[in-house]
């Protein structure tokens, strides 16, 4: 127990009450580097707020969040952004930029500039046709448009990647397809990696380890296999309980 | 159509000072506009207050609030001193981009509203600083939104700078108001003409900058700037590149006796040596306080109304008394210098036919009291709000069935068409002669003097050589002739130009 690396992101005794209600109320974990970990729960469980206290879109009422050893609001709220990929379900593309410059706008905040190869690379990273750069936003589709989303939270080589249901709006063709690239790239970049998600099948199958929220609270912290048998408790229970049923009735509708 | 042609191309600098004070007041309504509309996009209550106010602004008429900050900037001297202006371009500007702010407001503030929120999330997931997010995201994506705000209001603006007028300020009005005045309708036309031209001119380059911008074509937003630059730096090389601070500025009141006394004064400094200019169609108070401020240099008033409303006199002394009272009034309390009586008086009375008079046997204003409340009054709008008239109705008792607010050219139709019996005319008037009406007697002098005396600023008052020039006119100018020229600008056939009315009044006294 000596050995064991400090963690990349650490929530210590975490709360956000908004007039009466709690959103957050009370969590504290930790973020090993490397480690994808999916937040699961229902709408209003808190899991999104928990997930912007990182890059202080939300700000919280008691306890803190650290990244790489740094209480995150002793940081710059720019620099701190900079260093951490953001995706999120409305994508957010700036609609009067085109692709290569909305994939370049983190590095030219701090005034670099992101070379057309570079460019090209991220486009690549993200299975997209580098000759998509001159296009507009209202071109693409959906899932390209979550692509070149993916490709602009990468550009400024972030060591943390945050994703807020980033494939809820997407095809189930499109969002199976994004969600295998980006484990892939979590992989590839040695990223570390947090997505919230309604979806527990995505979970299980994106995920090294999975949090379930409820009522601002994470009652349960397991691996997708510990809970696929049966750990986690009645809530995370419930949640793995949907795929698997269906999974059961593909499985007897193929027979 | 020939007519309005040359009229047309008499307006060069009309049009330069009516672009100049239009793009000044649209400039500083976007400045103003622009930060309140982000202050407003952080904080609702703002937004409330600011849209509020703009849009109360927007209840007042442009007329009543272009005169309103006469007084408004009177009482500023108290802060910034003496030399603030009180009339002309600044009271005109700051009252019309008072009048441009709410459309520009108002749009960058829904266009700001209206931002995607998605879009605001990820100016603030990557990092951007609050000034990033401002000028890389949302400037650019309200810009097509606030051009079209800024289209409305240089409409709105364009229209509403022929008001400033009346407060001394050249424009595209003088045309339209001098040609009001004297029925000239080619001149109203184009005064009418020239600004809407300029008006739909300015909404058609804003229009490519708005559609360059929505499109993000650079060269036809760069392209519509570069020709609104290109028309005021045009209008900046008419109005600056030829003139000379040295301007003897000539006021006159809104009716034809003052703009022909003003030419005729002009006509005579030019012969002097000096150039003038105009500053036509002021409101009698605002007239008065010009000229006793410097603002103007020479005016033509009169006795009573100096006497009424300046010095707020309610009894009444014979005309020597009264001159001499006046004279020491104003070196007292402003140094304004009085050069002497032009000779006739341009006092109100009360006009009727001559053969309404004669059939009804009315010779005297007392003749009217019994039979008043079967008759019809009218005035010019002052008319009825004047010491004067309570004078003149408390006197005789007079008490009618109707008063009704004329424009003083319209006044006399209503006379001949029967919509009055009687009104309330200037005695020096030409239509008095040419309408054949009579004024009725006052025995007890209840209407005050109204001696033509010529007013000279401070300043110029000590200009020996400008006294000089202009002592000529004193005591030169009969009622008569003072009619004549009047009725030669006012009558419906061959109507005399100003400048040509004074150069034949001043052939024919002698000047």
């Amino acid at each position: 127990m000596t050995d064991a690396p400090a963690p990349l992101l650490e929530f210590c005794d975490l709360r956000k009450t908004y007039e009466t209600t709690a959103a957050v109320d009370g969590v504290s974990l930790a973020i090993a580097q490397r480690e994808f970990v999916a937040l699961v729960g229902a709408s209003g469980s808190g899991k999104s707020t928990l997930l912007k206290t990182v890059n202080r879109l939300v700000d919280p009422t008691t306890g803190t969040v650290r990244f790489e050893g740094e209480n995150v609001e002793s940081l710059p709220l720019a620099a701190l952004r900079r260093r951490i990929g953001y995706v999120f379900q409305s994508i957010g593309l700036f609609p009067h930029m085109r692709v290569d410059e909305n994939i370049a706008i983190g590095p030219r905040l701090v005034g670099e500039k992101l070379a057309d190869g570079r460019i090209a690379e991220l486009l690549e990273l993200v299975d997209l046709d580098p000759a998509l750069a001159a296009r507009m936003p209202d071109e693409l589709s959906g899932g390209q448009r979550q692509r070149v989303g993916v490709a602009r939270a990468l550009a400024n080589e972030p060591h943390l990647l945050l994703m807020d249901e980033p494939f809820g709006a997407l095809d189930p063709i499109t969002r199976d397809a994004l969600g295998e690239r980006v484990r892939a790239l979590h992989e590839e970049l040695g990223l570390t990696t947090v997505m919230v998600t309604h979806d527990m099948a995505e979970a299980l199958l994106l995920a090294d380890r999975v949090l379930v929220m409820h009522a601002g609270s994470v009652v349960a912290d397991e691996t997708p296999h510990a809970l696929l048998d049966g750990a986690g408790g009645e809530i995370a229970q419930g949640l793995v309980a949907v795929p698997r049923a269906q999974a059961d009735r593909l499985a007897e509708l193929a027979r | 159509m020939n007519d309005i042609g040359i009229a047309l191309l008499g307006l060069g600098d009309k049009l330069a000072a009516h672009v100049l004070l239009s793009a000044s007041a649209i400039a500083l309504g976007i400045a103003v506009a622009l930060p309140l509309a982000i202050w407003a996009s952080r904080s609702p209550a703002v937004a409330r207050a600011t849209l509020g106010f703009a849009s109360l602004v927007q209840t007042i008429p442009a007329l009543a609030l272009l005169a309103l900050f006469f007084p408004i900037l009177l009482s500023l001297r108290a802060v910034f001193g003496e030399g603030l202006p009180t009339l002309g371009f600044l009271p005109s500007l700051l009252a019309l981009s008072l009048y441009a702010l709410l459309p520009i407001l108002r749009n960058a503030v829904t266009a700001q509203a209206n931002l995607d929120p998605g879009v605001i999330e990820a100016a603030d997931g990557v990092g951007m600083s609050f000034w990033q997010r401002l000028r890389l995201v949302e400037a650019p994506l309200s810009a097509p939104y606030i051009m079209a705000g800024i289209r409305t209001a240089a409409v709105w603006t364009i229209g509403a700078a022929t008001l400033s007028t009346t407060i001394g300020q050249p424009s595209l009005g003088d045309p339209i108001f001098a040609g009001l005045q004297t029925q000239n309708w080619v001149l109203v036309l184009a005064g009418c003409i020239a600004s809407a031209g300029l008006a739909l001119v300015a909404d058609a380059l804003l229009g490519m900058i708005e559609k360059g911008l929505a499109t993000r074509r650079r060269l036809l937003a760069a392209g519509g700037l570069g020709a609104v630059v290109l028309g005021i730096l045009a209008a900046l090389t008419v109005q600056f590149g030829s003139s000379d601070d040295d301007r003897i500025v000539i006021g006159a009141k809104s009716f034809s006796e003052q703009y022909i006394l003003a030419r005729l004064i002009g006509q005579r400094l030019e012969a002097a040596g000096y150039s003038v200019d105009y500053r036509d169609g002021l409101g009698s108070a605002v007239a008065h306080r010009a000229v006793s401020t410097g603002a103007i240099d020479v005016l033509v008033d009169y006795t009573g109304t100096i006497w009424t409303n300046q010095m707020e006199r309610r009894d009444n002394l014979d005309r020597d008394a009264m001159l001499a009272e006046i004279i020491e009034w104003e070196t007292r309390t402003s140094g304004t210098h009085v050069l002497g009586r032009l000779g006739f008086e341009n006092a109100y009375g009360l006009a009727m036919p001559r053969a309404k008079a004669e059939a009804g046997s009315f010779e005297s204003i007392g003749d009217l009291a019994a039979r008043a409340p079967r008759m019809i009054i009218g005035g010019d709008p002052e008319f009825f709000e004047r010491p004067d008239w309570f004078g003149v109705r408390d006197t005789y008792g007079l008490r009618f069935a109707e008063r009704r607010n004329f424009s003083p050219t319209f006044m006399y139709n209503a006379l001949q068409s029967g919509e009055a019996d009687v009104i309330g005319a200037y005695t020096s008037d030409g239509r008095i002669a040419a309408d054949d009406l009579v004024f009725l007697d006052d025995p007890e002098g209840a209407f005050p003097n109204y001696d033509a005396i010529v007013l000279l600023s401070p300043e110029t008052g000590a200009h020996e050589r400008i006294v000089t020039a202009l002592s000529p006119l004193v005591g030169a100018i009969d009622v008569e002739a003072m009619r004549a020229a009047n009725l030669s600008v006012d009558r419906e056939e061959d109507q005399l130009s100003f400048d040509e009315a004074a150069r034949r009044l001043a052939q024919r006294v002698g000047l």
